[in-house]
């Protein structure tokens, strides 16, 4: 494995899947000696022979097919010939793959394929990536006798509707990969085969464009064309690749691996690695195709300074923003005090760049006021899971889902946020495994072509606890709970308690109807299914997390799988799907108030220590402030200055307004970032950031996986991120020395003792590693707590339900839950910059039918949506996917102001905002609210205010 | 006191059974008359229908062909007990039914094919007793003993594939019964399962039995409206009487059958699409291995046999593998369907033991071309099948045999062309016929077909090159090496056939008129 630049060529494809077997099967190919596992083909046999059999339409990706008939071979003893891709081998086998007789018999064959392509070769957008060309290079193909007066289908018209990539109907060889990668590896079935014998094409469905139809653009019928016929459009553009660079996609928390395909400086193409153990070579529409936002015109470059808000932006240079930034912060904190500065370090940069800045905080604010945007999303996870499991992540690896017979998808919605895990999901459930939803709306996943819920638990939200202690409940009174577990494995004073405790009536399924709303059969047959199906495995987001009681349900997640013994193997476990792509890795690298990295307590002396002997400093041991403490005191005058690396927090954080508030009363707001983002509009210094593709690090996925990230183009700004952290650090007066990203993993491995084996060379190696990864010997754990738990016993805690004070009344009847889309993430600064808006151009308001009957609402109306905190506008979308009292919106367009309506409420014990249950009314309206003008005027005004008004 | 018998089989009636069973009634509708009149099976000499059967008594007496014109004549001759022209007395004793040996269609024509008694008067079920008496292996043994082959073509022993059912582990296991009878110029399966459905469904329950399936399904043509209705019927009528249902004849097997019916592509003839379709799926071929026995319907292990195959099986279980197998010869056990047709003058089925020529067949039982004219070539086995030249037809009836003659017997049917046939325009038709029915899936057949069909015209607009004929040659190769399945495999058959003993056919650009073979009288 070279995982470094190289120059371009297509991934290596061995033709048919590996096959899992005990046995191995030896046989020769062409005279050479082989041994594969049982099952696997001949064709696979062969390339692990290093015998390469032509073949169109095989790829390893894909189960084989048997079309195309140009990879026949021999084999002594059996009549004529076999399609190697489709035979399995056996003992003994002897395979011949190349002879006259066989290169004749592949000639006939090409010669038909190409008597009904076009001859275009030098002008078509893949020469020279083409495997059909290829193909009629190898067998020798020198004329096509046939002609081409006959039959054909080469003025078929393109279909060019998806923003992506192109349809070209006229080269497609009929091979069926495409269809086959969009039910096999994506699982959508958007694609067919349409009419028969020569008149077979592949189709969208009846009279559908490839936008219309049910394709949800993840290019994965794209990447296994072995034509023209799918080609990205940036390929059509540009051209092939010159040379690829192994990266890691910066979007959602599935963490992809992709090879960045570039040319000279220009990226032309993201392709799943096929390596890549997160994704195993797919991909969604976001990491695949929405790129373009990194070279996109709003892009800034250079850092800019000003006196105040209200005055035009300065270009200076680095070294004038650093000065500017750090005279600015030295002079808040002598007049207000060390605890009057803080930082907020962001989920989507790198490990090593989010350890500067707790180490910026640390060391050159001298305080712990250093939060991060974790705190919005799975602070709860982290808390919940530490106190029973006893490590703050994840206990399993993605592929673990394919050993899970029942599956738990609660609060989440993986085929719209984790799409890539949302494919496994399902060709898992396609493969017959159980499916529990437990979300107040109907997500995909209820109802998904070949794929369906055994049941929905569609609760009110807010009930999340009532419902997780019913399961228990009826677990333990039908005495289904696994006690050769709970004796070998959980702590048995706890778990005493926690029976008396959940044993009590009011958790049973007929006491917590009236909270959840769930029949107490339904959740009674759930709980059967949970605990009697095999391997269960519980899926979550932040339909769990971002609750006011967030952290119980977390820990009532882990109590459940504990009591099943549902821990410690493949195909069970609890698995937060983490929200950003690195969310794990930042709260692994130390960004919280109260804890320095790997989740140790600031107040711990001994580990202090070790930290001070290493950074040459003094550390604080008193807790600093949670974000939204900054923002109170920011209120109330003490917190003055904030360094927010890559976080829009006037978009993304509860309470705009309230927040907005806040960062117009400091002294220094710094904002490193891509854009000029809602927070930005309050800034004082803006340093440019760098987008993923600018720079070198790491991130770590939700399975604890950190993979590397790799530089495809330089830093548009000359800096990258963790270089312009350097710069303020040293302006500020430490003496820091990093020449790159892998000396603060050194740093890091050495100061963090589930990171202690973790090292570039290791992961140029091993593609990635998944911590607690705890010498150099050490590869990594996919699957925690095998043995025993990391604090050794696991611990149950009782998990009280309390209702939310966010209560629905006569003057706000309704309950806003917030969620998201496939095409758009989080606040959409960058999806928002690519064609993906063609799917999502605006956030709307999902309203049941009922609702918007009494309320005299049609689709398209635009509605009032007002909490008691304030109100928005929104279109308006009549849909039986929420329940009649709940509405629906997603937060990716600034304009939508969806955090103008949500409350202060927040976990109790993690802050985490309640964004899942607002009470509102919704009434219909005939223009904007009045939040939304004034948005737009300072949007106008901050555009303005720039040096060359980038347009938007 | 007689009993009158007109077919209700799609042959006659396509030929006036109905207007003549209609007449019956009307005219025994006017008077207290000491005859009855009901509908019946076909006896297979399609030649002869309508043809009627009067039993008296022990007697049994044919009238054929008959119009409603001569329903009145008949039945006055019946009461005046006087001779009629049509007469051609005793059904027995007509020598092209007596000459046959009829086993799998011994009872068809008897009566009405849903009289369930009747049926077990004539045998039927006796095979199935057996069976419930027999262990598992037993009986599997009796059908590796009978070496009885797959009826529909592939000539597979049934046994072995019986066998590796058997042998296969799992839940649940099918039992899928190929009726999508689609070759042109057969008729057999529709024949049976029109006249004589028991005896599927006990093939079927047999099967089911043997292997540890308890679910069968008939996946029949949906051409076939009257066998559809009869098998539904049938299918109902067991259930009723306990032959179907969650206990088989009150012994420990469930088995029960469902009928579904094709959309009209030949292709679904082919196991693999057939399971497909079956499963609701696209009818596209599916590569094999895995085999169907291994992973068929819905993934499971699958017997699929043939209408003709599952019915013979009542017979190899009612009498015995061995004695199944002392019929026919060498490797061919057993009887043979043939299914004659064409421009020939006396069509129908003809159930022989293997081993019998070509020429005997097409002589004793076919009675030369309907036209009159001389007899040129016959195509055996369906559309894939060979055309066989006059000279070759003392090849003997056997799946060997017929290799040898670079032919195969497929499903049996025999289409009978004279002297006026352009065996270029044939052989077109192969490609045509390819081109219009292949599934597409794979690139042989798929494109191959098309261009064969292109070369063909160009051989009939007189535009073809020598060049061509050897792209012919070629195409055939790439399609019967390489294609996925036997429908682009064996197309190049009738081509082949045609351009080795016909080759005067296709040569006509470069030849001065009046030489042409096929041309002239």
């Amino acid at each position: 494995m070279n995982a470094g630049v190289q120059f371009y060529e297509p991934q290596p494809d061995s033709g048919t899947p590996v096959r899992q077997s005990e046995v191995q099967i030896q046989l020769r190919i062409d005279g050479q000696s082989v041994t594969v596992t049982e099952g696997t083909s001949v064709m696979a046999a062969a390339y692990a022979a290093g015998v390469r059999v032509p073949k169109l339409c095989a790829t390893d990706s894909l189960e084989p097919f048997g079309s195309c008939r140009v990879c026949m071979v021999k084999i002594a003893g059996r009549r004529g010939y076999v399609a190697s891709c489709t035979t399995p081998v056996s003992e003994g086998m002897e395979v011949s793959t190349h002879d006259e007789d066989l290169t004749r018999l592949r000639r006939g064959v090409m010669e038909l394929y190409v008597s009904d392509h076009p001859l275009d070769c030098l002008t078509c957008p893949t020469n020279g990536d083409c495997e059909l060309q290829s193909v009629a290079g190898e067998v020798g193909l020198r004329e096509v006798r046939y002609g081409f007066r006959g039959e054909n289908h080469l003025q078929l018209p393109k279909d060019t509707s998806n923003p992506y990539f192109t349809f070209d109907s006229s080269k497609c060889i009929a091979c069926s990969r495409c269809v086959r990668a969009c039910e096999e590896t994506q699982g959508s079935f958007a694609l067919t085969m349409e009419g028969r014998g020569f008149n077979s094409r592949i189709s969208t469905g009846r009279d559908s464009s490839f936008l219309d139809s049910d394709c949800v653009s993840c290019g994965a019928c794209v990447a296994v064309c072995p034509t023209a016929t799918l080609t990205e459009n940036s390929i059509i553009d540009q051209g092939i690749p010159e040379h690829s660079v192994i990266t890691t996609c910066a979007y959602c928390g599935v963490g992809c691996a992709f090879r960045a395909e570039v040319r000279g400086q220009q990226v032309v193409r993201m392709s799943p690695w096929k390596e890549g153990q997160a994704n195993e070579g797919h991909a969604c529409v976001k990491g695949r195709f929405a790129f373009g936002y990194a070279t996109h015109p709003d892009r800034i470059t250079e850092p800019m300074i000003r006196e105040a808000i209200d005055q035009p932006w300065q270009v200076v240079t680095w070294e004038q923003a650093f000065s500017f930034a750090s005279s600015r912060l030295k002079s808040i904190q002598a007049e207000h005090g060390r605890n009057s500065v803080g930082a907020i370090s962001s989920s989507r940069c790198t490990n090593e760049e989010v350890w500067l800045v707790q180490k910026l905080v640390r060391t050159g604010f001298g305080n712990n006021n250093i939060d991060t945007c974790a705190r919005v999303c799975h602070s709860p996870t982290g808390y919940g899971l530490k106190q029973t499991l006893g490590e703050s992540a994840g206990t399993q690896d993605f592929a673990s889902v394919a050993s899970a017979d029942v599956i738990v998808v609660m609060g989440a919605n993986p085929t719209e946020a984790h799409p890539v895990f949302g494919s496994r999901l399902k060709r898992r459930l396609r493969e017959g495994a159980r499916l529990i939803v437990i979300d107040p709306r109907q997500i995909e996943l209820v109802g998904a072509p070949h794929v369906s819920a055994d049941q929905h638990l569609a609760l009110r939200p807010g009930t999340n606890v009532a419902l997780m202690n019913a399961l228990a409940h009826t677990i333990v009174s039908e005495g289904l709970h696994d006690q050769a577990f709970i004796d070998a494995r959980c702590d048995n004073v706890a778990f005493e308690e926690w029976l008396e405790f959940i044993r009590q009536s009011e958790n049973s399924a007929e006491a917590t109807e009236i909270h959840t709303g769930v029949p107490a059969e339904k959740l009674r047959s759930a709980a059967r299914l949970y605990a009697t199906a095999g391997n269960a495995a519980i899926y979550y987001g932040l339909g769990v997390t971002e609750h006011s009681q967030g952290s119980t349900t977390v820990m009532a997640i882990a109590n459940l799988a504990m009591l099943t013994g549902n821990i410690g193997r493949p195909g069970v476990g609890v698995n937060p799907l983490r929200g950003q792509n690195n969310v794990q890795g930042s709260c692994d690298m130390g960004s919280f108030p109260h804890e320095l990295p790997g989740y140790r307590s600031v107040a711990d002396d001994d580990v202090r220590g070790e930290f001070e002997a290493a950074w040459g400093a003094v550390l604080d041991g008193e807790p600093g402030l949670r974000i939204p403490n900054m923002f109170e005191q920011a209120l109330s005058g003490q917190f003055r200055g904030l360094y927010c690396q890559g976080e829009d927090i006037a978009q993304s954080d509860p309470n705009t307004q309230h927040v907005e508030a806040a960062l117009a009363a400091m002294d220094c707001v710094i904002v490193q970032d891509l854009f000029l983002n809602e927070t930005a509009k309050f800034a004082h210094v803006f340093l440019p950031g760098a987008s993923f593709l600018e720079k070198e690090g790491t991130f770590t996925n939700a399975e604890r996986r950190i993979s590397p990230v790799r530089k495809a183009m330089e830093p548009l700004s000359g800096k990258a991120d963790w270089q312009a952290t350097l710069g303020l650090a040293q302006a500020l007066g430490c003496e820091w020395h990093y020449d790159k990203p892998e000396d603060i993993m050194r740093e890091i491995s050495a100061l963090t003792p589930t990171f202690a084996g973790v090292s570039y060379d290791k992961l140029a190696q091993q593609g990635s590693i998944q911590w607690p990864c705890y010498d150099q010997a050490h590869e990594g754990t996919p699957i925690m707590h095998e043995q025993h738990f990391s604090h050794g016993m696991g611990r149950f805690i009782p998990t009280v339900y309390q209702a939310t004070t966010e209560r629905c009344n006569k003057r706000f009847p309704l309950i806003l839950t917030t969620g998201r889309i496939l095409s758009q993430y989080n606040v959409g600064a960058q999806t928002r910059r690519t064609a993906n808006s063609a799917w999502h151009a605006e956030d709307v308001l999902e309203i049941h039918p009922s609702d918007a009957e009494e309320r005299g609402i049609r689709s398209g109306d635009w509605v009032g949506i007002r909490s008691r905190i304030g109100e928005t506008v929104l279109h308006a979308k009549i849909s039986e996917r929420v329940q009649p009292g709940v509405v629906y919106t997603t937060f990716h367009h600034p304009v939508s102001g969806a955090n103008v309506i949500t409350t202060d409420n927040a976990d109790w014990a993690t802050s985490c905002p309640e964004y899942k249950v607002t009470a509102v009314q919704v009434t219909a309206v005939v223009k904007p609210s009045a939040w939304q003008q004034r948005q737009q005027e300072i949007d106008d005004l901050q555009k303005r205010l720039l040096p060359e008004a980038p347009c938007e | 006191m007689f009993r009158i018998h007109v077919p209700a089989d799609t042959t006659a009636n396509a030929v006036g059974a109905d207007a003549v069973f209609k007449e019956f009634e009307r005219i025994l509708g006017e008077g207290d008359l000491p005859i009855t009149v009901g509908r019946s099976g076909s006896r297979g000499a399609f030649w002869l229908e309508p043809l009627v059967e009067v039993e008296c008594g022990q007697d049994r007496l044919a009238f054929g062909p008959v119009t409603p014109d001569d329903v009145e004549s008949i039945v006055a001759a019946l009461l005046a007990r006087v001779d009629h022209p049509l007469s051609l007395g005793p059904v027995g004793a007509l020598s092209w039914l007596a000459e046959q040996k009829r086993v799998t269609f011994a009872r068809i024509g008897e009566g009405d094919p849903l009289d369930l008694e009747l049926y077990q008067r004539l045998q039927g079920f006796a095979g199935l007793r057996r069976a419930i008496t027999l262990p598992r292996q037993a009986i599997v043994d009796d059908v590796l003993a009978s070496g009885l082959r797959g009826r529909g073509g592939a000539a597979f022993p049934t046994g072995v594939k019986w066998q590796t059912v058997l042998d296969a582990q799992a839940q649940q296991k099918y039992i899928v019964c190929n009726a999508d009878e689609g070759d042109s110029g057969t008729f057999a399966d529709r024949l049976l399962m029109e006249a004589d459905p028991y005896q599927l469904i006990e093939g079927m329950i047999i099967a089911g039995i043997a292997v540890g399936a308890d679910r069968g399904y008939i996946y029949l043509r949906s051409e076939y409206p009257r066998a559809y209705q009869v098998l539904t019927q049938a299918l109902s009528r067991c259930r009723q009487a306990g032959f179907l249902g969650e206990t088989v004849l009150q012994s420990e097997y469930a088995f029960d059958i469902e009928v579904r019916l094709g959309a009209g592509a030949y292709i679904c003839g082919e196991e693999t699409a057939l399971l497909n379709s079956l499963e609701g799926r696209r009818g596209v071929v599916r590569a094999k291995p895995p085999l169907p026995a291994i992973e068929g319907l819905f993934g499971q292990p699958t017997v699929v046999n043939n209408v003709l195959t599952l019915a013979a099986i009542s017979s190899v279980l009612a009498l015995g593998g061995e004695a199944y197998a002392a019929l026919g010869v060498g490797p061919s056990k057993g009887t043979v369907a043939i299914q004659l047709s064409g421009n020939v003058q006396r069509g129908g089925l003809v159930e022989i033991p293997f081993g019998t020529t070509l020429r005997s067949v097409i002589d004793k039982w076919g009675g030369g071309t309907r036209s009159g004219r001389p007899l040129r070539a016959v195509q055996v086995g369906g559309p894939l099948g060979a055309y066989l030249h006059v000279d070759q037809l003392d090849t003997p009836v056997t799946y060997e045999a017929l290799a040898d003659a670079g032919g195969m017997l497929g499903h049996g049917g025999l289409v009978l062309f004279d002297d006026t046939v352009d065996m270029a325009q044939q052989a077109r038709f192969a490609m045509h016929f390819c081109a219009e029915e292949s599934c597409g899936k794979c690139t042989p057949c798929r494109i191959g077909a098309v261009r064969g069909r292109e070369i063909l015209d160009r051989v009939s607009h007189q535009e073809a090159a020598d060049e061509d004929l050897i792209l012919l040659r070629d195409l055939c190769d790439t399609m019967e090496q390489a294609s996925l399945c036997a429908m682009g495999g064996l197309t190049p058959l009738p081509v082949r056939s045609a351009l080795e003993h016909f080759s005067e056919d296709f040569v006509r650009a470069n030849e001065p008129a009046g030489v042409v073979a096929g041309t002239q009288s």
